[in-house]
């Protein structure tokens, strides 16, 4: 936002570009959880779009970042984030746009010493030189420190109201906003995606260790993000939706999985996941029911629907606390 | 009453695949075109208007019910 505020402020035309990964931080879990929970949030490209007064435009890119996550060529962040690959492929595809429609450069908001990975000072040219975008790859906030630029050479833009931040530290770009007049401005302190949280990248790893290949689609990433997720035995999984937003949400997974819907108590939708025999399934309603109202009960009762349409009854005593394991969580 | 020009279906997508679609969708159509876009997620509701606003579209109107949200907009110029 600061980055395209300063070079907007220099009369030059600005437009947004939004890459949806699959993976952000944004909309979906907050879209999920229970309504009661949670208020819809906004979403932030378009708040910031809209303050600065610039068009945006949101690029699905989940096919075609696949190959990013599958394959870095420069390896993963202290999780699965593989920041230097994304941020090369991100502005290689800012740089097709731009051909596209006639922009000139690009801009980012990045700041030399920032993050670990994609913006150390040795791995800051390389995003420029795999992308592509070379001398157009222009960053506001910390340009006096990089070589010359593309627009600065041509008097695009004036270096000398540029900025040369570096390191972890955010006070001079909240004395920046604050001298634009921008009170409220979003910047995700930490990652911008679930690659860069353990939690969700061991449920990722769990995932392709569990496949022939590492390999995912849309609805496996959004998955990841909802309820919980056990693995009780190597070939079983089960996912235990956390309220009534995640309930309704995993009953859209029914053709893809086996579903427990738990019918003498209230209590939350669940999926098993593997070929199952009577037993897993056993332990997977046993594990469910723990997490409804009947936990304390001898019996809970379920209702089975298997993948092939097949619905059947199942009564299990509620598994107590300290008979499932923490190992068995993802 | 509107004449709506295109129909969009994006029911059980979640934000920000609706405004995505809305997006493109929005790109074929010409200016004066009314959209009719059905969803499901909550999101939608801010996120729709919120990106008519930045390229200048009309929201026509918004209904929410238990099952769907319908979000209607005229496409500007
Ligand atoms: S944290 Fe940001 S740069 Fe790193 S992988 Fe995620 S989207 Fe890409």
């Amino acid at each position: 936002m600061l980055a395209a505020k300063l070079v907007q402020n220099q009369g030059l035309h600005v437009a947004g570009l939004n890459f949806f990964t699959g993976f952000c931080v944004e909309g979906h879990t907050h879209s999920i959880r229970s309504r009661s929970n949670r208020k819809p949030r906004r979403n932030n490209a378009l708040w910031v779009a809209e303050q600065l007064n610039i068009p945006l435009y949101m690029i699905d890119v989940i096919e075609e970042y696949k190959s990013i996550v599958l394959h870095p060529r420069h390896g993963y962040g202290a999780n699965l984030n593989p920041c230097l690959d994304c941020k090369s492929f991100m502005v290689k595809k800012a740089l097709e746009w731009m051909h596209a429609h006639e922009f000139d450069f690009i801009i980012t908001g990045e700041v030399v010493g920032q993050r670990p990975m994609s913006q150390r000072r040795d791995t800051f040219p390389v995003v420029a030189r795999e992308s592509g975008a070379n001398d157009r790859l222009l960053r506001p906030l910390c340009a006096q420190l990089q070589p010359l630029t593309l627009p600065e050479r041509e008097g695009w833009v004036d270096r000398a109201q540029l900025h040369g931040f570096s390191g972890r530290g955010r006070k001079a770009q909240i004395a920046l906003a604050e001298q634009l007049g921008l009170k409220d401005y979003a910047q995700p302190a930490g990652g911008c995606c679930f690659l860069t949280d353990a939690a969700y990248s061991r449920k990722l790893r769990d995932l392709w260790r569990n496949r022939d290949r590492p390999d995912y689609d849309i609805d496996d990433i959004m998955l990841l993000k909802v309820g919980r997720h056990l693995r009780p035995r190597p070939h079983l999984k089960v996912i235990v939706a956390r309220d009534a937003g995640e309930t309704r949400y995993l009953r859209g997974y029914r053709r893809r999985f086996t579903c427990l819907d738990m019918t003498s108590h209230n209590g939350p939708l669940t999926l098993v996941e593997g070929e199952q025999n009577d037993e897993d399934l056993d332990l997977a309603a046993r594990i469910a029911a723990r997490y409804g109202q009947g936990r304390h009960e001898p019996m809970v009762r379920f209702q089975v629907l298997s993948i092939d349409g097949r619905e059947r009854e199942v009564c299990v005593t509620p598994l107590r606390a300290d008979e499932v394991p923490r190992s068995w969580y993802l | 009453m509107v004449s709506v020009t295109r129909h969009l279906d994006v029911t059980g997508l979640l934000c920000p695949m609706p405004v995505i679609q809305t997006q493109n969708c929005v790109a074929e159509l010409c200016p004066g075109d009314v959209l009719s876009i059905r969803c499901t997620d909550p999101g939608a509701l801010l996120d729709i208007p919120a990106w008519c606003r930045v390229h200048g579209h009309v929201l026509l109107s918004t209904d929410e019910n238990p099952e769907e949200i319908v979000i209607v907009i005229r496409v500007s110029s």
